[in-house]
């Protein structure tokens, strides 16, 4: 099967989106840019492959009569979810040898088999743990395997120390060095085992299928046996260029941006970027093209770092601040967006005696503020407008975004999309499709 | 950090005799306390040098000092020197480059002690930066200063009044002061000379950069124009080395048109020309060739820049005039493009566009430049609206080094490109 690939190398996450000849959309795969944009981007492919997978299951099982809707889709759900365990697991039992391994480090002389045996106490007790974070209906803070794996395991590994007579910062340095061997090594190839084992799992929990678990497992594996042919990957991004293709197979991401989002909106006119270190305004026309941009300079004040400063200031995950902001009664006046003041405008401002909330409100409009001023000299708001990039994830950002929209522009259609995310890297698929299909 | 070694730049003739031109310019200044020359400092909008040498006296041009370190990678600890004796991060980069350059001993490019000037002479021509300088100088030199004063061209003509108004200066306040640093007696048949020397010169820059026009430009009229105006620019105008130096240019950019070659680039001919650009702002210094080589890679040819119009426009017909030689310098000075105002400069801007057939226009703004870098968003919307062309808009800095974000850079001139080449196919296939 032709598989047309977009990934987009973003400066915190890379993202990927696979599509077919016709241009539907059939996954998308996301992953932490990790300063690695060769492991980044097989990553995020990978991860949009298993999407695509899952896509083509639920065609196939919705060809099986008596399977329909509502069970599909848990049946399809719980497969993910058992799917996405074993894959944890799988990078669980690396973790633990990796810190085995580093355990032998000079820096330990004679003390390998001591910490080795804390370690396997503490990954057992890790192991059971994290099972938990995959059961029916919890949800997870964050896809990524190093946010999963290691809050736990500081605790974990602290209580196991102190009980076992080790030192913890021993345990923090062998984790540290670890993690980031781990996270820079793609999980192995046998996806297909992956997935057979998971829909085992699954199978034997299921009471009520109505059809065979046979008629589900063919249907699986006529999935699993097709080929998924990588026929053209366009790259974007800003590690567009350590993507290891021709020059041809590289788009702006800026261009990018401005075709997924008229994929995702056709009537847009006006795209709104915010992602990590970028905020872009773009204009485009009715088939998507680039008309006019424009877009921070060398300084990445008001972008989605910025927020990410702020929540390690704070203490909180990025995707705490937007809620915190939606509780302000006021929103503090914020004039500067460095990123490099942000800690020390925040606790100035906390000095003052505000409120965190209505502190939090105050930087969400002062970034918005700062994207209006990079839109209006692009060419200001022509309706419809469209928000992507990760910060059209928070909810703060958006309210304060409308507002301004709205006091500056009037009414205008403002369209975001669920998977905003990923609009540079649909962009990308497209421009892959059209280079084949349209040639 | 890259330590790939870079390729040695490659050369052409004309090229090696302004290189030659330079250093000897730069040891005649530098050996002015034994020579016994006399050194005025102007700047190059709008200079003089016609007149200069014409009482024998040399000319030093503190921004192309500023330039020169620029490019040998010495601005940036100059500049940091500048802003510890308490001059800002705002305040023009040359400006800090120079005062920088001073506290450092003030080096000349040819590694010997620049001496101190006998006269300041600020031809001010739209720059008020430049007036704030000369005060900083005058304060370090305690020398002779003369300022010009060339009224703006803020309605875009130079009238009777304002050409009567430079002359009347120059003959009541700087030619005085010129004879008084040189002891020489003004010879108006020398100042004559010096300028059909100017004029020869000028036809034959002219017809340089207009070979842009040709589809398969045979030079960059912005990477490679830069050093094109080099000579005319600078302390050469108005001598026989300019005369010699644009015939030979001439005769390498003649060669490269019959033989079909398009711009010559630091590692050799350039390849297919797939974007025709104008360029509006001065380049970068401190990274000149690695900006550079993002047009180049990509195809991408100046064959029209503003810049290269700072120290004169030649190509509406302006010649230095022997037989009116103080009404010609006074229409020179009205008339660079500093001088003009901004509904001047758009259209200016848009000759560029419909004459040398361009696919877009690319504005560098220069952050440590705000006079200059004022109301540039405003010109690059309007020439879109009047050629339908698609603009792009960068910030570097002349010569701060920090200013200069080659990723940023890079990302939005790809972008542009690719948005010129996507634009171009969408109205073919329309």
């Amino acid at each position: 099967m032709k598989c047309y690939i977009g990934i987009d190398l973003g400066s915190t996450t890379t993202k990927a989106v696979v599509m077919d000849e016709f241009g539907e959309v059939l996954g998308r795969g996301i992953t932490n840019s990790r300063s690695n944009y060769d492991t980044a981007s097989r990553v995020a492919k990978l991860e949009a492959f298993i999407s695509t997978r899952l896509t083509l299951f639920h065609r196939a099982l919705e060809g099986l009569s008596g399977l329909e809707g509502e069970k599909i889709d848990r049946l399809l759900l719980n497969l993910e979810r058992h799917f996405r365990l074993e894959l944890f697991l799988e990078q669980l039992e690396d973790l633990h040898q990796t810190c085995a391994g580093n355990a032998g480090d000079l820096r330990y002389p004679g003390q390998k088999a001591k910490i080795c045996a804390v370690l396997d106490v503490a990954f057992a007790r890790l192991r059971e743990k994290l099972q938990g974070l995959f059961a029916p209906g919890v949800v997870r803070k964050s896809d990524f395997f190093r946010d999963l794996a290691g809050s736990e395991y500081m605790n974990i590994a602290e209580q196991t120390a102190k009980e076992m007579g080790m030192n913890f910062d021993t345990l923090i340095n062998i984790y540290d060095k670890s993690i980031i061997e781990v996270e820079n090594r793609p999980p192995n190839d046998d996806m297909e085992g992956k997935f057979l084992r998971a829909l085992t799992n699954v199978l034997a929990e299921e009471t009520d299928l109505s059809v065979s678990s046979d008629d589900v497992m063919k249907a699986i594996k006529s999935v699993l046996d097709m080929d998924l042919e990588e026929t053209y990957v366009v790259g974007t991004g800003y590690g567009r260029v350590r993507l290891p293709f021709p020059k041809e197979h590289i788009r702006s991401e800026i261009l990018c941006h401005g075709l997924g989002a008229h994929l995702m909106y056709p009537k847009t006119r006006t795209v709104l970027d915010i992602g990590g270190q970028d905020t872009k305004g773009i204009q485009i026309d009715g088939k998507g093209i680039v008309v006019n941009f424009q877009m921070n300079d060398r300084c990445a004040a008001g972008c989605g770092r910025y927020l990410g400063y702020i929540a390690d200031e704070m203490n909180l995950g990025l995707h705490e601040l937007g809620p915190m902001a939606m509780k302000a009664t006021k929103t503090v006046r914020i004039n500067s967006t460095c990123t490099v003041f942000a800690g020390a405008e925040l606790r100035d401002r906390l000095a003052l005696g505000e409120k965190r909330e209505d502190i939090m409100a105050g930087l969400h409009r002062a970034i918005i503020l700062r994207a209006m001023s990079i839109i209006s000299r692009s060419g200001g708001i022509t309706d419809e407008f469209t928000f992507t990039g990760g910060v059209a994830k928070n909810e703060a950002a958006v309210k304060q975004l409308r507002e301004l929209v709205q006091e500056n522009y009037g009414d205008v259609q403002i369209n975001i999309n669920p998977d905003s995310i990923y609009t540079g890297a649909l962009g990308g698929a497209e421009f892959a499709r059209r280079a084949v299909e349209e040639a | 950090m890259n330590t790939a070694t870079k390729p040695e730049a490659i050369k052409d003739a004309s090229m090696l005799k302004q290189k030659e031109m330079i250093a000897r310019n730069y040891d005649a200044l530098t050996g002015a306390p034994e020579s016994g020359k006399k050194i005025v400092s102007t700047f190059v909008p709008g200079n003089l040098n016609e007149l200069i040498n014409s009482f024998g006296l040399l000319n030093n041009l503190p921004e192309i000092n500023a330039i020169n370190n620029g490019m040998r990678k010495q601005s940036g600890a100059m500049i940091m020197d500048a802003e510890r004796s308490g001059h800002s991060e705002d305040v023009c980069t040359y400006v800090k480059a120079d005062i920088g350059m001073m506290s450092k001993g003030n080096i000349a490019p040819n590694g010997k002690v620049m001496p101190p000037p006998n006269l300041l002479l600020l031809s001010y021509t739209g720059c008020f930066t430049f007036m704030k300088w000369f005060e900083l100088l005058r304060k370090e030199y305690n020398c002779d200063t003369v300022m010009l004063q060339v009224p703006y061209t803020g309605d875009g003509v130079i009238t009777d009044n304002m050409r009567n108004f430079v002359v009347k200066q120059l003959k009541e306040e700087v030619i005085p002061a010129l004879e008084k640093t040189s002891g020489v007696k003004f010879d108006i048949d020398r100042l004559r000379e010096n300028m059909a020397r100017s004029a020869k010169a000028e036809d034959d820059l002219v017809w340089v950069l207009e070979s842009a026009k040709n589809v398969r430009s045979p030079i960059d009229a912005y990477f490679g124009g830069v050093y094109y105006i080099g000579p005319i620019f600078t302390a050469f105008r108005g001598t026989q080395d300019a005369i010699e130096y644009y015939q030979l240019l001439r005769g390498e950019i003649e060669k490269r048109m019959q033989d079909g070659l398009g711009p010559v680039t630091p590692e050799g001919d350039m390849g297919e020309e797939k974007y025709r650009l104008v360029v509006e702002g001065p380049p970068n210094w401190t990274s000149f060739r690695e900006f550079w080589k993002m047009f180049y890679d990509e195809g991408a040819v100046v064959v029209a820049s503003t810049y290269t119009k700072v120290g004169g426009v030649y190509d509406e017909g302006f010649r230095h005039d022997p037989t009116n030689p103080l009404e010609s310098l006074a229409d020179y000075c009205l008339g660079c493009y500093t001088n003009r105002n901004m509904p001047s400069r758009v259209d200016l801007i848009e000759k560029y566009m419909n004459e040398y057939q361009a696919d877009g226009l690319l504005i560098n703004s220069i952050k440590s430049c705000n006079s200059f870098s004022a109301g540039q968003l405003m010109m690059m919307n309007e020439i879109e609206k009047r050629t339908g062309k698609p603009g792009a808009f960068i910030e570097t800095d002349l010569v701060d080094p920090r200013y200069f974000s080659a990723a940023n850079v890079k990302n939005r001139l790809e972008s542009y490109f690719q948005m010129v080449d996507q634009k171009r196919r969408s109205t073919r296939t329309a």
